[in-house]
């Protein structure tokens, strides 16, 4: 095995995070936007006139969703009945995953990206009107999309006969407030209702029946801003970026016990290791490595064992057991206390359950209650069996992946994913620590 | 009661969805940003502009935690402390921040989950103003920075004020 903290240079493909590097003072303004080209694919869309040949060259691109499920965009396009209008698009900038925090730089430092790649997606779908839901913590990226939406709308990039194209699209945004479990698409439409952010039972699936009952197409931040490249690109020529099934870039949120943290936006295809220690100039005081999470907090954590894997979406669920989710790295050094890490991550998904299913919204009280007792030296020799145990109840066989579902949405059973990495890797270290714990109490 | 102008903005809030029901959680914050916080008295006025019962509007802004049910100071300070924060330091801000600031009605301090700002954790927000790259000293030298003026807050829902 290679020793940690070597790797060669590694540098990053710069295709959605270009602008915002080549102009660091204005990228978010209409002129910075213009000068660098914004809204060339758009005129270029709407010049064609054919929205079908939009939807193709998604299709071809090999585009999926960077919010997390990595779903097939041009697929999930393709799923709005025919002849079914009204229509929508509603935009997911609901960014809470834990560590995760390439969405907000998107909508802080490049909105009219963003919302060319809406005018495209709009356009290709045929609807004239699409709401942009941003998490509400994110009150600069709001005022910067305000004023984009405004400096756009000036120009003609939105609003009536976009262009002289006789195309209309209306944007609304729309802010959250505080919770986590909007960015879930169902009950982001119900908090787009102005109902609580519960989610739904699907199907129906929201291409059918989303907001208003309408079809509706959510798409991620990431993803919408990706759009104008494609068309410039051509979706053939971007599907050649990356590997496999797994083309193009992606914005890789790079945090925790690195000496370089940060965004980098990096070709499908590298490794773990270019990641952490090629672009993240390895860990910190140049510890040793203890445990990774390849894809936001939801999925299951790797180890140094895994560095050389590459960063391929199909291999990450196929052969890791794991998922590169929301496009998050967070990286854990020797001095970590995983059982605290496990701990603090089900404290998270405790408050942020909706309350809706039950072995959600009493499994992750319960999982929070047993791990605290374990990091604080309270726990009962069965409890590190018992957190397993309502890891289970919530997603049976929950050292499986991907995991199984005894709830509407993914957050109960990604609280199982810490449980079921620590006992992947640090059972017998627990199971030790809990009869040390025991032995200390008086008899 | 909403003021002149901002039953004007309701108003217009209302009229850029489909459905009025949808302007419950932006009449919410409009309500907040005019009071400081969302008192009890703004729920039925936001349902009338809504089409919907009071009770409903207050089901819907009890599930979200930006929207202020009780009294908060004018400056809200939310503190990370979900994982990246919590290895290098965020609990340790949160911790010196409720301290200091315990019997200062000018200043709520909460605890809150990942801000999106691990990159140049631990951060925190004032406001919703992100401050990163924090110590507990340079956490409270920023908020005191706030309280004397020297630096310009934002609302309690985050809107420029």
């Amino acid at each position: 095995m290679t020793t940690a903290n070597t790797s060669e240079p590694f540098s990053e493909t710069r295709i959605v995070t270009r602008r915002l590097h080549e102009r660091p003072d204005d990228s978010w303004t209409i002129d910075g936007a213009l000068a660098s080209g914004a809204y060339d694919s758009l005129r270029q869309v709407l010049a064609q006139g054919d929205p079908s040949a939009v939807q193709a060259e998604a299709t071809a691109s090999g585009l999926r969703g960077r919010g997390g499920a990595n779903f097939s965009t041009g697929q999930k396009w393709s799923f709005l009945p025919k002849d079914t209008f009204p229509r929508y698009l509603v935009v997911n900038g609901d960014e809470g995953e834990p560590s995760t925090f390439k969405d907000r730089m998107l909508l802080e430092r490049d909105p009219h990206q963003l919302l060319e790649g809406i005018v495209i997606a709009s356009y290709a779908i045929q609807c004239n009107l699409a709401f942009i839901y941003v998490r509400g913590e994110f009150a600069l990226g709001h005022d910067r999309l305000m004023r984009a939406i405004a400096d756009a709308r000036a120009k003609g990039f939105i609003g009536k006969d976009i262009q002289g194209s006789g195309f209309d699209l209306d944007v609304v945004v729309h802010r959250g407030a505080g919770a986590y479990i909007c960015g879930e698409e169902t009950a982001l439409l119900e908090s787009l209702e102005g109902e609580r952010g519960m989610p739904r039972l699907k199907p129906p699936f929201p291409a059918i029946e989303g907001l208003y009952a309408k079809p509706t197409v959510v798409n991620n931040v990431e993803t919408l801003s990706t759009l104008p490249h494609i068309v410039r690109m051509g979706g053939e020529e971007y599907a050649k970026l990356g590997m496999a099934r797994s083309t193009g870039t992606r914005v890789c949120a790079l945090s925790g016990h690195v000496k370089r943290p940060g965004n980098y936006e990096v070709e499908f295809g590298c490794t773990f290791r270019d990641i952490i220690f090629g672009l993240g100039g390895g860990i910190r005081d140049d510890n040793a490595l203890k445990f990774f999470l390849p894809g936001g907090a939801s999925f299951q954590w790797l180890v140094e064992e895994h560095l050389d894997e590459p960063y391929d979406m199909d291999h990450a669920a196929q052969k890791l057991g794991t998922s590169l989710g929301s496009g998050a790295v967070m990286v854990f050094d020797e001095t970590t206390d995983p059982v605290r890490v496990a701990w603090r991550l089900a404290k998270f998904y405790s408050h942020e359950s909706c309350g809706k299913c039950t072995p959600c919204r009493e499994g992750t009280g319960w999982v929070e209650k047993i791990l605290y007792r374990i990091l604080h030296g309270y726990a009962s020799p069965e409890d590190f069996e018992m957190v397993c145990d309502v890891a289970d109840n919530i997603s049976p066989n929950f050292m499986a992946a991907p995991f199984n579902q005894t709830t509407l949405c993914p957050l109960g059973p990604s609280v199982a994913s810490p449980i079921a990495s620590l006992a992947k890797y640090y059972r017998d270290e627990i199971i030790e620590r809990i009869a040390a714990q025991q032995a200390e109490v008086p008899a | 009661m909403f003021t002149d102008d901002n039953r004007a903005r309701a108003r217009d809030i209302v009229a850029q969805y489909p459905r009025a029901r949808s302007a419950i959680m932006p009449l919410a914050y409009l309500a907040q940003d005019q009071h400081g916080w969302l008192p009890p008295e703004a729920i039925p006025e936001i349902a009338e502009f809504c089409g919907v019962s009071a009770a409903e509007v207050q089901g819907t802004v009890s599930f979200y935690t930006m929207f202020k049910r009780r009294p908060c100071g004018r400056l809200v300070v939310s503190v990370c402390t979900n994982v990246t924060c919590l290895v290098v330091g965020g609990p340790e801000i949160l911790e010196h921040l409720e301290v200091k600031y315990a019997s200062d009605d000018d200043v709520t301090v909460e605890e809150v989950e990942c801000l999106a700002a691990c990159g140049n954790a631990p951060s925190m927000q004032v406001n919703y103003e992100f401050h990163e790259r924090l110590t507990p000293e340079v956490a409270e030298a920023i908020v005191e920075d706030y309280k004397a003026g020297r630096l310009a807050a934002r609302t309690v829902s985050g809107t420029p004020q």
